[in-house]
């Protein structure tokens, strides 16, 4: 079955010289293979050399692993300099190993960690000249309550010709931290990677950690995962309407939408005892609905239904709202494809990718979930398909919790996982897709079963550059709006 | 015409969603403040400790300092002689740092006292900046939602303001990213004296699941030492406004 996972033996991986890794590579991308992360790590021998590893979804297929050996300090020819995909991987492995992609256009470090910390201010920004052109920056510390960044526009006029993004202001050292704790005790260090996706994060980690130690979980378990997910897809997209809808004075929206979001958040506080979802899912385990709960869920989620539908309708009628977003911050589907956006923002722009329909597992297999796009790739499409995947999901958690099939009470506890070991010397892939676009998770293991490598990655690595590209030509006004129809994560960035 | 009947009957639809008595609010399920049973520990046992994500634990006797502790409840199921629960009481904000240490002797955090100075220069208009230096945007989030139409919290002259300029103290969440550093002495340069610093959350109190990371550095904390401590992760926004409540005597 096509699985979210995948796991093998790093013994039986090919290895090979960096050129002919990024020859394979190049390959793969010539033939529409999508890349889903790169990435080094030093090898544990400790002799200057670097292991690298790439992941490949071939189009309808399982995942696919190309790994290279690399000497430190090692030039290859870049990926990026034909396929744009690999930009921000291509950077982070120079930024994290050394590692030089000869004709990469643009090598920034991606968030400034190691020996680059605190020497953002030395960074010489992309500069363009004209009399008639000017710099505005902003970030990292922003008017709203919001993570830091910082956003520098280069501007003709009013109009916005680049914006250069320099994200690494909340870089807390999360992958170094993983392996310093018990890897069966890193659900609350990974629930707070990016704390608002802590049910994507943690489902990604129990899947690849159960991987690893031979633990079966049962399909009822999954269930309970699958709806912690579904319900922080809603919390978040209503989250996200809040803010489309405050950034523009649509003060109805603002209320309303605040209003239903705490209402799913408060929830999932009576499933799991956190707004967030944190807690809920645990290697082996996930907590448990009730039956008094499974009526709470429903009815909560029934009337959540209801009122999203009435102020959607307000929302997409009010000629206000029309004028912000119709046009306005356009990503085309060449651009989305070409810089390899992912998730919510590539299916707004026409891309139909989504991993629980390409790589169900067993969950989404045996209840599939219809995965939806819009055409037009501007910030209407990123607020219309926020509102349909919003009636998806609750229709899809809805049905599941009607339908009584399934006993969702019990709360399964293995004490035993606890001190399981890990499968030695494997490579496990992991992939959920949280609210914003697939949460990656890649973890290797040595010889002993001790984690060698946790690569943890968020949609929003790929996706910030989208954001760039669609605020181009653009008034420096509507920059707001743009960035609240992306809504990406800053601390999943930086890690 | 059609518009206004729908905007009508979705306010209808809304209702009143206001918290009137947010020192009485129960947040039904929220796994918040932790009991120690006496209960005697399983020989040589410290399970606790080798899952909690933050060092929150110490043993012989078993104290969980709310500084570090994530609410997570990991200590709950790995323990084998069922010293821990947790219940939902959320008034679990201090102005103490030690007082946020629990046992069973000491099961209680001292109720946030009325700071008289706070009271009478803020206790009728408070004005606060927020900065998140490595938050994870959980604490970001509750810290937004303290003004939303639940919690309310502009009704007591409580607001989160753009500029560090217009505000009379910092919000800091997250455990400060050396990344950070700069910004948030720059912001807090910038807030005009007298000021106070509230610190938002287990990785502001403390550096939480991040205290032993190389790229935090928390040498801002010592040189200001914040006047309010709320725990959790993240914050819930009750948690916040009980603390506030009570530090500048505002009854409600």
């Amino acid at each position: 079955m096509r699985t979210p996972l995948l796991t093998c033996n790093v013994n039986e991986l090919q290895h090979s010289a960096l050129p002919e890794f990024a020859a394979a590579g190049a390959q793969r991308l010539n033939d529409g293979e999508r890349l889903l992360t790169l990435f080094g790590r030093r090898d544990e021998s400790g002799a200057g050399e670097i292991v690298v590893t790439a992941v490949f979804a071939p189009p309808g297929e399982s995942l696919a692993v190309l790994r290279a050996n690399a000497q430190a300090g090692e030039h290859y020819p870049a990926l990026t300099a034909n396929h744009p995909s690999a930009q921000i991987y291509e950077r982070e492995l120079w930024e994290q190993t050394g590692l030089i992609p000869d004709g990469h256009p643009w090598l920034k470090p991606v968030r400034f960690e190691g020996e680059r910390q605190q020497r953002m201010a030395d960074y010489p920004f992309f500069q363009v000249r004209g009399q008639e052109v000017h710099e505005v920056g902003v970030g990292p510390i922003h008017a709203g309550v919001i993570e830091p960044g910082h956003f520098r526009f280069m501007c003709l006029g009013e109009k916005v010709h680049h914006l250069e993004i320099q994200l690494g202001y909340q870089h807390r050292g999360v992958e170094a931290l993983l392996l310093r704790r018990p890897p069966l005790a890193l659900a609350a260090n990974v629930e707070s990677a990016c704390g608002d996706s802590a049910v994507a994060y943690a489902w990604g980690y129990c899947n690849a950690v159960e991987a690893l130690t031979d633990t079966e979980v049962t399909f009822e378990t999954e269930v309970l995962r699958g709806i912690a997910l579904e319900m922080e897809r809603v919390a978040m997209h209503l989250a996200t309407l809040n803010g489309l809808a405050t950034d523009i004075a649509f003060v109805q929206g603002t209320g309303t939408y605040g209003r239903l979001r705490t209402a799913i958040i408060n929830a999932s506080q009576r499933v799991c005892g956190n707004r967030f979802g944190r807690g809920w899912l645990r290697p082996g385990r996930a907590r448990g609905i009730t039956e008094a709960l499974r009526l709470d869920l429903i009815k909560t989620l029934g009337d959540s239904a209801t009122d999203v539908a009435g102020i959607n309708e307000l929302m997409c009628a009010a000629l206000s709202v029309k004028a912000r977003f119709h046009g306005t911050g356009v990503v085309s589907r060449k651009t989305a494809q070409d810089l390899g956006l992912s998730g919510l923002v590539a299916r707004a722009s026409g891309v139909a990718i989504d991993t629980r329909e390409q790589l169900p597992g067993r969950l989404y297999a045996q209840r599939p979930i219809d995965s939806l796009t819009e055409a037009a790739g501007d910030c209407w499409a990123r607020m219309v398909l926020r509102m349909r995947e919003i009636d998806v999901s609750i229709a899809w958690i809805l049905a599941i919790l009607n339908d009584g099939a399934y006993g969702l009470t019990a709360d399964h506890f293995h004490r035993d996982v606890l001190s399981a070991p890990l499968r030695p010397k494997a490579l496990c892939v992991s992939l959920i897709e949280g609210a914003r676009g697939p949460v990656v998770q890649v973890l290797e293991t040595g010889n002993q079963g001790q984690l060698l490598h946790y690569k943890l990655q968020d949609p929003s690595l790929a996706n910030w550059f989208g954001l760039a590209m669609a605020v181009r030509d653009n008034p420096i006004s509507d920059f707001p709006i743009c960035n609240k129809s992306f809504d990406l994560s800053y601390c999943g960035n930086d890690l | 015409m059609h518009n206004l009947f729908k905007s009508i009957s979705v306010r209808k639809a809304q209702g009143s969603q206001f918290i009137p008595d947010l020192a009485a609010a129960i947040p039904v399920g929220f796994r918040a403040k932790p009991l120690i049973s006496e209960a005697p520990c399983a020989s040589e046992c410290s399970a606790c400790q080798a899952v909690c994500p933050s060092r929150a634990i110490t043993l012989a006797p078993v104290q969980i300092d709310l500084g570090r502790c994530v609410l997570c409840g990991d200590c709950e199921s790995a323990c084998l002689s069922e010293k821990f629960s947790f219940n939902s009481d959320f008034k679990l904000a201090s102005t103490s740092r030690e007082s946020l240490t629990l046992s069973a002797a000491q099961p209680s955090i001292d109720p946030v006292r009325v700071s008289e100075a706070l009271r009478r220069r803020f206790g009728r208009s408070l004005k606060l900046r927020s900065v998140s230096a490595g938050g994870c945007n959980g604490c970001e989030m509750e810290i937004n939602a303290w003004g939303n139409v639940n919690f309310d919290l502009g009704r007591y002259g409580i607001d989160l303001v753009a500029s560090p300029r217009h505000a009379d103290g910092l919000v800091l969440s997250g455990p400060i990213s050396r990344n950070m550093v700069s910004a948030l002495q720059t912001c807090w340069d910038s807030i005009p004296e007298p000021k106070l610093v509230i610190a938002v959350g287990a990785c502001a109190i403390s550096g939480g699941v991040f205290a032993d990371c190389e790229e935090v550095d928390r040498r801002f904390l010592e040189t200001f030492k914040p006047s309010l401590y709320v725990p959790g992760c993240p914050t819930h926004p009750l948690t916040f406004i009980n603390g506030i409540m009570g530090l500048l005597g505002i009854t409600g």
